[in-house]
């Protein structure tokens, strides 16, 4: 069932943007309405595509699923091979998701180049997802770099003020990251080789294989460069606020929802089952720099003056906590990190979406321009607030039960850590609320914003799926849950063996009934704090070269 | 050792023969055409060049050598070969319309594209000393007075005189060094020489002979400090040759260069090593580091080339099979980019628009928005941003330093990569980013619309699916002499 009958599905999902844009260079740029119709389409048809994973994927099932299998290049042993987890999964359904809603939202705020505006965005999303997908170390560096054009683009053509300055700023910062990370894959490639004899790319052999733990330092060293700036963490983060603050809304909303999730992707997917050594010896160092990202990103975002930086800096902040959740290396921690993706995702897309509302029918972004927008656009107001909710963490909305999970693997690994990274969401609460209060209540000062209209039917549109997926994973989180069983395990294994096995199964089963039931967590907590710390660089582990844990058999489309 | 001529060597030579004869009946054809049809010159050219490839293609599968052992006939020769006849190919396509607006009488010029080429193949063939010489004095004196073509040009003859008193000067240094290997080793013979010399690599003379080789050879591929020139040359130039020049002459001395090097000079591979990173390194970052600041965009893409020079050097400092795969399959992916770019420039030219100046490309993408796709893609792939064909040639460039050890010099080519995408993008953004300064229309002829739809459908078909180059690449390196030996030194 889960490989529906050698159906090349990914493959489907991954080009459909890609021919629509192509379809679009062949419209005659002056029809402008046709040009959105069929943009509009064409990522409702890419979402579309995309949920038979949702349905057929089997979360039982430790196996790659969806596999598909050609040769590339042969001579350097190079495949189009893709295939996905349970975690790809849910990426690649928030990124196409994010598509149908970024695309619908750009339906009046871009007048200008509106042919080219939709080839960018649509190629931008066959690039993205192309990432998610890829098992072949080449593959993915491949659809990673290209990304960065299109995005580039985004912000350079349509975005506002400085937007020249941000474009190249983002641009160079991540391709400098991505070049020193595209030799680390190489070092691996050789590396394989030199043990092997086999030349290969397959992501999935080499999270079977024990790299020297000198080698693995150097090569995480290298992709940390690569992801560290994506994600983006302290101190890579400068490029970010300029980058969200002048592209434009659709941008921004890409941008947060799925290009970081890139950089977050790539740790998991490759630096800790692949690297898993140098992983629990960086430990500290990306704790601390995280801890300082939640902190200062949400010191920072309080004293800012313009909205978009606002939430970019939010950002900052929350994509620490991720980056923590990630580095306590255990299934509570990891399988709260990918959660919290989503809900940043959902969460910041949507502040961003709210944001772009605003300034489209103002023109401005300053906080200080807006006052009692609330009595003048109710509805406008009602979904801020739900988002709003959802970002700081409300019990009941998706972000509370990311922010739980993190914190329970966190506090297994280290009460301090827990205990500053509570703080930082805590000042959350407070620059969202402080925001809130400053937009929305009081009285209308500004003459200008006596008459602004409420959302239309077409802006409700953009926000009800985000509200419906905020709602269903705050209330009923376990199907997500479910989906990261097997993925998480393996990364687990890897990693941290000590977890594996009962642990994973037991102490995974828990948190799903946390927002349902607060006294089931009581119990939940036992078994997680078993292992006392992480463990020291070097010698609770089996040494490399010794019988590797297992990891995930593949599964491929044929003969299955 | 064969001791004369046979008829083998008639069919051996093939692919020079019919190059020689066909550059002979385009000069006399000259003669006899009116000034009303001089573009079929044009073609007759481009036919000759098809007439050369077909032999060459003939002949790739061979491993032997011609005329009395002067001549390796061999695939990597072939390989080179056809990326020359690929090369002027282009070159003729996109000159016919640039000379017609300058006003330049074309059938001398035409002529010396092939003279050029023909002085190329015998590079990339020559696996004898004076044979090597011979090649290279022919595409030189070509492209000297091909720099100065556009006589009532200041600047065109200002850089043709540069060329020829600069190019004079480090023939006459390479000369020196390939007499100093001869009088060590007693042969001219590339191979010969190998074993002669294998005995003696301490000798302070033979260590003279590589650093006055790797000088001079350094200078037709305008690597730093020996690239003073390239500026110049390629501003001044009329734009089409500007394109051969940096294409073709650096492809035909970078093979050259591996001849000698590792068919001659293999017992010397430390020395020149060592000394090839230093100029890899320097060439890397001075050319990506001039061109940031400069607002011509010939001598922006003159800086560039200095730069891939040195990402290119790379894979003569591994020496290993990889290394020189990844020169061959870098110099083919440059051969399509750069020629592609400069034909975009060349199409750019007007009656009173020079059209090498960064604001000349402002808005190019709303008066013709597919050249404007042409030259980005060219750009994304000089920067080598996938899914372009120069991502793919970096890749293996950077895969044979790491392979070979030389780790800290791919961190430092890839840094320079990162860099170089500052001076690409700003043309893009000049291009799709500015609004026009004015509104005159420029007609791509169907020669250049031929030239660039080639180009560009080749960067980015070898930047999704590599395979084919790749294999023909490696197939290619793999006859290249003494490439085993140099690999069993380390």
């Amino acid at each position: 069932m889960n490989n529906a009958a050698h159906f090349p599905l990914l493959s489907l999902i991954l080009f459909t943007p890609l021919a629509g844009a192509i379809l679009l260079l062949f419209v005659n740029k002056r029809s402008e309405n046709a040009i959105r119709w069929i943009a509009n389409i064409f990522a409702a048809a890419g979402f579309l595509a995309s949920l038979p994973l949702w349905f057929w994927y089997d979360t039982k099932s430790p196996a790659w699923q969806f596999v598909e299998k050609l040769p590339w290049i042969p001579s350097i042993g190079a495949q189009y091979f893709l295939g996905v987890d349970g975690f790809s999964v849910l990426l690649i359904l928030l990124t196409t998701m994010m598509g149908v809603i970024a695309v619908l939202s750009s339906w009046t705020a871009i007048t200008t180049r509106v042919k080219e505006y939709y080839v960018f965005l649509l190629v931008l999303q066959t690039g993205m997802i192309g990432a998610f997908v890829s098992l072949d170390f080449l593959l993915f560096f491949l659809f990673w770099e290209v990304m960065l054009v299109p995005m580039y683009f985004l912000i350079g053509i349509w975005g506002s003020d400085r937007r020249l300055y941000s474009a190249i700023k983002f641009f160079l910062y991540t391709l400098a990251g991505s070049v020193v990370m595209l030799l680390g894959i190489l070092a691996i490639y050789f590396s394989y080789h030199t043990m092997t004899g086999v030349w290969t790319f397959d992501v999935t052999e080499f999270q079977r294989f024990n790299l020297d733990r000198n080698l693995q330092w150097w090569v995480f060293l290298a992709f940390f460069l690569g992801f560290a700036i994506k994600v983006p963490m302290f101190p890579f983060h400068t490029w970010l606020p300029d980058a969200h603050t002048d592209a434009p809304t659709a941008g921004s909303v890409i941008l947060a929802a799925v290009l970081l999730k890139m950089g977050t992707y790539g740790f998991i997917r490759f630096s800790l089952p692949i690297l898993p050594d140098a992983s629990r010896e960086f430990v500290p160092m990306i704790a601390v720099l995280s801890i300082i990202g939640i902190v200062y990103g949400a010191l920072v975002a309080m004293a800012q003056r313009d909205w978009k930086r606002l939430v970019a800096y939010s950002s900052v902040s929350h994509m620490a906590l991720v980056m923590l959740g990630m580095f306590a290396l255990n299934p509570a921690g990891l399988k709260g990190s990918i959660i919290q993706q989503l809900n940043h995702g959902i969460s910041t897309g949507a502040l961003f979406l709210i944001v772009g509302i605003v300034y489209e029918r103002r023109h401005t972004r300053m906080i200080s321009e807006y006052t009692g927008l609330s009595s003048v656009m109710p509805v406008y107001a009602a979904v801020f607030m739900f988002m709003m909710l959802s970002s700081i963490g409300l019990p009941g909305l998706n972000g509370f039960v990311g922010e739980f999970l993190i914190l329970q693997g966190v506090f297994v690994v280290s009460k301090a850590w827990a205990a500053v990274a509570a703080t930082g969401i805590v000042l959350g609460a407070a620059y969202m609320l402080w925001l809130y209060q400053r937009t929305m209540f009081g009285t209308v000062e500004n003459p200008k914003n006596e008459k602004l209209p409420d959302l239309n039917l077409r802006e409700v549109a953009t926000f009800v799926p985000l509200m419906i997926m905020a709602l269903w994973i705050g209330l009923y989180p376990k199907p997500f849950l479910d989906f990261l069983d097997t993925s998480v395990g393996a990364v687990v294994a890897r990693v941290s063996p000590q977890y594996s096995g009962q642990a994973v199964t037991k102490q995974a089963d828990c948190p799903e009934n946390v927002a349902v039931n607060k006294f089931v967590l009581a119990g939940c907590e036992t078994p997680a704090a078993a292992p006392a710390a992480p463990p020291p660089p070097g010698n609770v582990q089996p040494a490399p070269g010794s019988t590797p844990p297992p990891a995930t058999p593949l599964k491929t489309t044929g003969g299955q | 050792m064969p001791t004369g001529y046979s008829a083998n060597d008639l069919v051996l030579l093939l692919p020079e023969i019919v190059l020689t004869t066909g550059l002979l009946v385009v000069l006399v054809a000259d003669l006899f055409t009116g000034r009303s049809r001089q573009h079929w010159l044009g073609w007759l050219t481009i036919g000759v060049l098809v007439a050369t490839a077909v032999p060459i293609v003939a002949l790739s599968g061979h491993a032997t050598t011609a005329a009395r052992g002067l001549l390796a006939v061999d695939g990597f020769g072939a390989f080179f070969k056809l990326l020359f006849v690929l090369a002027a190919a282009i070159t003729v396509l996109i000159s016919r319309q640039y000379l017609e607006v300058e006003q330049a009488r074309p059938g001398e010029y035409y002529f010396l594209v092939l003279c050029a080429t023909l002085g190329m193949m015998v590079m990339a063939a020559g696996i004898d000393l004076i044979t090597l010489f011979i090649g290279l004095e022919t595409m030189a004196v070509s492209f000297y007075v091909l720099t100065g073509f556009l006589r009532p040009n200041r600047r065109s003859n200002e850089a043709a005189i540069k060329y020829f008193v600069l190019g004079a000067f480090s023939l006459g240094i390479l000369l020196y060094g390939m007499s100093l290997v001869y009088g060590l080793s007693g042969t001219t013979r590339l191979r010969e020489v190998a074993v002669a010399l294998a005995t003696q690599s301490d000798s302070l003379a033979l260590k003279l002979a590589v650093v006055l080789v790797a000088a001079g050879m350094a200078f037709k591929i305008a690597a730093v400090p020996f690239h003073m020139w390239a500026p110049d040359v390629y501003e001044g130039a009329p734009t089409p040759i500007t394109a051969f020049l940096s294409v073709g002459s650096k492809a035909a001395s970078f093979a050259m260069l591996l001849r000698l090097l590792l068919e001659g000079l293999p017992a010397m591979a430390p020395e020149w090593r060592g000394l090839f990173y230093v100029l890899a390194v320097l060439s890397m970052t001075v050319g990506n580091i001039a061109a940031i600041t400069q607002g011509n965009v010939k001598r922006m893409l003159a800086y560039s080339s200095i730069a891939h020079a040195g990402y290119i050097l790379i894979g003569i400092v591994t020496a290993t099979p990889r290394g020189v795969t990844a020169m061959l399959v870098y110099l083919m992916i440059y051969a399509f980019m750069q020629m592609g770019a400069f034909g975009v420039l060349a199409l750019l030219r007007r009656r009173d628009v020079v059209g090498d100046e960064l604001k000349d490309l402002s808005g190019l993408f709303f008066r013709r928005p597919l050249a404007a796709f042409a030259m980005l893609v060219f750009m994304l792939s000089l920067g080598g941003i996938p899914p372009t064909a120069g991502f793919m040639g970096k890749f293996w460039l950077f895969s044979a330093a790491i392979e070979a050890g030389y780790v800290w010099l791919a961190v430092i080519g890839v840094l320079n990569s990162a860099i170089s995408l500052y001076y690409y993008v700003r043309v893009v953004v000049f291009m799709w980013m500015r609004e026009e300064l004015e509104s005159a229309s420029v007609h791509p002829s169907p020669g250049v619309a031929v030239a660039l739809t080639v180009a560009v459908a080749a960067t980015i078909i070898i930047g999704v699916y590599p395979a084919p180059l790749f294999e023909l690449a490696e197939a290619s390196a793999k006859t290249l002499g003494m490439a085993p030996r140099v690999l069993s030194l380390r």
